[in-house]
């Protein structure tokens, strides 16, 4: 045990953590040469066509030191984007420490701040590593500057690297197994094993991701799931070498995976703790704060009679996706389906992804909303998250809406485009602190809403790539909200409904309605689009119709031919929910809130 | 079994004196090979007698039927008799070509038992027949339906076309006008269809032409209706307009009632029973296959119930005739989408029927994908 390291990678997105993880894969010689692949831990789909890591991934990897001793390194790759944070959290509380990365051209930024505080939470060692110094614009004594002052780390102990072109790659290695503690725990004692992850295999059921702790565990041991009581028989367990590869045994300080043939999906829960049946522990492990949903939003499948195959993939697809919260949810206008909470419009747009691709779902989301809360004439306090909960206008004493505290780190060069930014999403209190030179952090108290949506993608514009954000929810605080309901041709869309603030509330029905007139596609007839408050509208658009569209002939010899063009157009319509007479293509409920800045 | 449901029957002839710029039927200009060809359609037509035990019409298309010498048209209308039972009262339709049309030609015809004649006019306008690749003049399309339209044909079709390449709407209506002063009594008024492949297409993939944009296409289609109806025509399908409810083509009908067909002769399609199935289009495979006993097939389906469903909407959402609401199937609830097309004036439902208006004919091929 002494010669096993447990240590994550962490950063601020797109700093080279997933890179980095590669070098260290092929210097171990885990993959041969040609199959191996840039980002090799990024293995789904999405993952590699955004360029960005959403999963948590866990490797086991051989080291032999300079002086011949011999390590096993398990290495876990995080994400980087804020909206993937449960995944950071739950990867550290397997590791005795990390290697904070910053990308030697970006310098420190608002997720290498949130993630140093995590790691520090856990009382992990603290690697830093400065990244991509091949860059021309890399500048280590910039960042070595901003570590000593705005992360409080001695930057003489940071490691240089580049992991594009693999140079420090030894001296990573070298301070992994020479500041990162051993485990500690013993495996005489009674198992205990955290789960940090898992995932639903169709031939072998549910597969865990564990840290063991304490004690050990092999094929044929009988565990118990601490939280529920569940007991099952140990099929298989083993590491991850990219693939699985089965060992005699886990033991106290491993990482690895068990397979116990369990086919109640319901009983795994992240953030359990494993013990043995005959032999168990006292005391469960400490587990994961829950995650805290900001949006959330309804998923509906475009054909009802797809409900229960959307039930059964959500069960799967949250065994692997912790993070997802969700319960039963229904609509006037899209039948049976679940209201869901995510971390962010990102998460939301990866669970609707990944329920299409690995769950061959078809779905529609409703347009996402934040958690709000009202006092009534009754003294009672409603929590609402769903416009179609919004309680009735003249019973609404106070409204309140969910602030945060957000803090933005910039060059200063930025700072008058970013305060505009901000105070047109009703930021309030503005704060300065100047960590180091040419550099800003502004904090704000801010409506979440205004932040959630599309505020991420606004600040990266504004400050080409080099504004951060973080925030922290601070809580409740009044406000004006009203409920804007979307009619479509004059009938009103429950899943379109959005609560917003009064002062916004135009701006918001003429970005509504304005987007749908590009998202619905053109039909036989005109279709109106309005934005309405309480019935009074406010706003609208018009989806002209087409105006022509038939075939000059159709006689024996074209039948086939027009069939099966529109049995191909048919097919494309299955991605639209039909709602009234009008057809709404899937991503419109949820792009309805993205403004064009382009 | 009454006459609309009637199977009918069509020969495709493959042969044409020249080819057109736009057309896409299959067609060959080698005359040559007339004779083998005959010989390929009566093994066809004994291959296929049993099918059905009488028709209720027959259409002899192509390619371009009048290109036949008048033996060898002879010939084949021979073979029609000998081995196919018309009903009584069954239209016998011949296409013709402008250029081919005489005195001679037309008491042959008759003779041969047609009772309906469709001219490929196509326009009045010399500029747009050259571009269009046609053989003939406008002069000389007018010569031919003078005399048509006093040779004793009591059916005569004239076929046009517009959204041509540099056509306005008022030299479209110029050739309208030509047309209707004959008083025949059917019109086919196609838009061109730029079909990629022909020479047309190919520039219009090249860009050297630019087809018409929606609205004016819009334009044309309305502006033929109105002028055609104010003219005391029927607009029946999208494309075709008759005087009176007993010049509606019975042949055509039936391809928009999904009544049987059976078609001899290369790239000739048929429907019987759910199933559809179509010849070679290719005049020496059509009679290599022949010539060794074979069918000269060369696909076949068999429609699903759902294909079915698909087809009924789709045709007959072409015709004024419209579709039957029983056709709609099992759908969850058309009600709100009727109610809409409705209220939008594209359909009328009435007596069990949904009926596209003049508007609905105009986007007829997207309503079926409502449904
Ligand atoms: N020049 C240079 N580019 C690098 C280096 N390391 C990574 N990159 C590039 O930076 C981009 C992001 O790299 P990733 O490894 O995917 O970053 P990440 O931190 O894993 O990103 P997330 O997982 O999305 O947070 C890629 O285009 C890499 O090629 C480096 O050392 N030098
Ligand atoms: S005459 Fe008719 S079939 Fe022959 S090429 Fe011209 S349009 Fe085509
Ligand atoms: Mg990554």
């Amino acid at each position: 045990m002494a010669n096993i390291r447990n240590f994550s990678i962490i950063a601020h997105i797109d700093h080279g953590k997933s890179t980095l993880a590669d070098r260290l894969i092929q210097y171990a010689g885990l993959v041969p040469e040609r199959q191996f692949r840039d980002q090799m831990l990024d293995t789904m789909d999405i993952e590699r066509e955004r360029g960005i890591t959403i999963k948590s991934q866990t490797v086991t990897l051989p080291y032999t030191a300079p002086d011949g001793e011999e390590f096993e390194l398990n290495l876990i790759d995080t994400p980087g984007h804020v909206d993937f944070s449960y995944e950071v959290s739950r990867a550290l509380a397997s590791c005795e420490g990390v290697l904070l990365l910053v990308d030697a051209s970006q310098g420190v930024q608002a997720q290498t701040l949130a993630n140093l505080y995590a790691a520090m939470e856990h009382d992990l060692t603290i690697i830093p590593v400065i990244n991509k110094i091949d860059l021309p614009a890399a500048d280590v004594d910039m960042v070595r500057e901003q570590m000593e002052g705005e992360l409080g780390l001695d930057s003489d102990l940071a490691v240089l690297c580049s992991a594009k072109e693999g140079r420090g790659i030894e001296d990573v290695l070298e301070a992994i197994v020479e500041r990162i503690p051993p485990p500690s725990g013993s495996s005489q004692n009674p198992l205990s094993a955290l789960i940090f992850d898992a995932h639903y295999d169709p031939f072998r059921g549910t597969i865990v991701s564990c840290r063991v702790f304490e004690g050990s565990v092999q094929p044929g041991d009988v565990i118990r799931f601490m939280s529920n009581g569940a007991v099952y028989r140990v099929e298989e367990v083993g590491i991850f070498k990219i693939t699985r590869e089965p060992r005699k045994r886990l033991s106290a300080g491993d990482v690895g995976y068990i397979i116990s043939g369990v086919k109640t999906l319901s009983d795994t829960r992240v953030g359990d703790t494993i013990t043995l049946d005959s032999k168990p522990t006292d005391s469960p492990l400490p587990g994961f704060k829950e995650a805290k949903p900001v949006v959330f939003s309804s998923i509906y499948p475009i054909s009802s009679d797809d409900y229960l195959s959307l039930s059964d993939a959500l069960e799967k697809y949250k065994l692997n996706d912790a993070s997802l919260v969700y319960q039963k949810d229904s609509s006037v206008a899209l039948g049976q389906g679940f209201r869901c909470g995510f971390l962010g419009l990102l998460h939301l747009e990866i669970v609707q992804e990944r329920l299409e691709r690995e769950y061959d779902q078809s779905i529609i989301m409703t347009v996402p909303s934040v958690e709000y809360r009202f006092a009534l004439d009754d003294g009672s306090t409603v929590v609402v998250d769903n416009p179609q909960y919004y309680p009735e206008a003249i019973r609404i004493r106070v409204a309140e809406e969910p602030y945060i505290k957000a803090s933005i780190i910039l060059p200063e060069r930025y700072m008058g485009a970013v305060m505009k930014l901000c105070m047109d999403r009703r930021a309030v209190n503005p704060r300065f602190n100047y960590p180091s030179a040419g550099r800003v952090e502004i904090v704000f108290d801010m409506p979440l809403a205004e932040v959630v949506f599309d505020f991420y993608d606004r600040l990266k514009t504004i400050t080409q790539g080099y504004g951060s954000l973080d925030y922290d929810l601070i809580g409740y605080r009044e406000s004006s909200l009203v409920k804007l309901d979307i009619l479509v041709n004059g009938e009103k869309v429950d899943a379109l409904s959005l609560i917003v603030h009064r002062d916004r509330a135009r701006e918001w029905a003429v970005q509504v309605c304005d987007r749908l007139k590009e998202e619905i596609p053109r039909h036989q007839f005109k279709i109106a689009i309005q934005g309405a408050i309480g019935g009074k509208i406010i706003a609208r658009s018009t989806v002209n119709a087409f105006r022509k569209d038939v075939t000059a002939k159709c006689y024996g010899g074209d039948i086939s031919r027009k069939r099966k063009l529109l049995e191909k157009q048919k097919k494309g319509k299955k991605r639209m929910k039909m709602v009234g007479s009008v057809m709404i293509p899937q991503g419109a409920f949820v792009a309805v809130l993205r403004s064009d800045n382009e | 079994m009454n006459k609309r449901e009637l199977p009918g029957l069509y020969i495709h002839v493959p042969f044409c004196r020249s080819k057109c710029r736009y057309c896409d039927f299959y067609s060959i200009t080698s005359l040559d090979l007339v004779p083998e060809w005959l010989e390929a359609l009566e093994r066809e037509a004994v291959l296929r007698k049993n099918l059905f035990p009488v028709f209720g019409s027959l259409y002899l298309g192509g390619g371009t039927p009048t290109a036949l010498m008048e033996h060898e048209a002879g010939l084949l209308m021979e073979c029609v008799r000998r081995h196919f039972r018309f009903a009584e009262g069954a239209e016998m339709s011949v296409e013709a070509n402008p250029d081919d049309v005489c005195r001679e030609k037309l008491c042959f015809l008759l003779d041969q038992g047609f009772n309906r004649i469709s001219i490929g006019v196509q326009s009045f306008d010399d500029g747009e027949l050259r571009r269009l690749g046609r053989r003939h003049t406008g002069r000389k399309a007018e010569a031919a339906l003078g005399l048509v339209m006093s040779s004793g044909f009591d059916n005569v079709s004239v076929d046009l076309m517009y959204g041509l390449e540099g056509q306005s709407l008022t030299s479209w209506a110029r050739s309208l006008r030509r047309a209707v002063k004959f008083e025949p009594h059917h019109l086919s008024c196609y838009q061109l269809t730029i079909e990629p492949g022909t020479p047309i297409g190919r520039l219009a993939e090249e860009g050297r032409i630019v087809p018409i944009d929606e609205d004016s296409e819009h334009s044309f289609f309305l502006f033929t209706s109105r002028f055609l109806t104010q003219k005391r025509y029927i607009h029946y399908e999208v494309s075709n307009f008759a005087r009176k409810p007993q010049f509606e083509c019975m042949h055509n009908k039936k391809y928009w009632n999904r009544a049987p067909y059976l078609g001899l002769g290369p790239g000739a399609h048929s429907f019987k029973d759910a199933v559809r199935w179509s010849n070679v289009k290719s005049v020496s495979e059509y009679c290599g296959k022949l010539s060794v006993g074979e069918p000269p097939v060369c696909s076949r389906e068999v429609l699903s119930s759902e294909q079915v469903r698909l087809e009924k909407l789709f045709l007959g959402f072409r015709t004024r005739a419209g579709v039957d609401l029983s056709a709609l199937g099992s759908m969850p609830d058309p009600a709100p989408i009727l109610k809409q097309l409705e209220k939008t004036g594209i359909v009328r439902v009435r007596r069990g029927k949904i009926v596209p208006t003049l508007k609905g004919l105009l986007v007829a091929d997207s309503l079926p994908l409502l449904f």
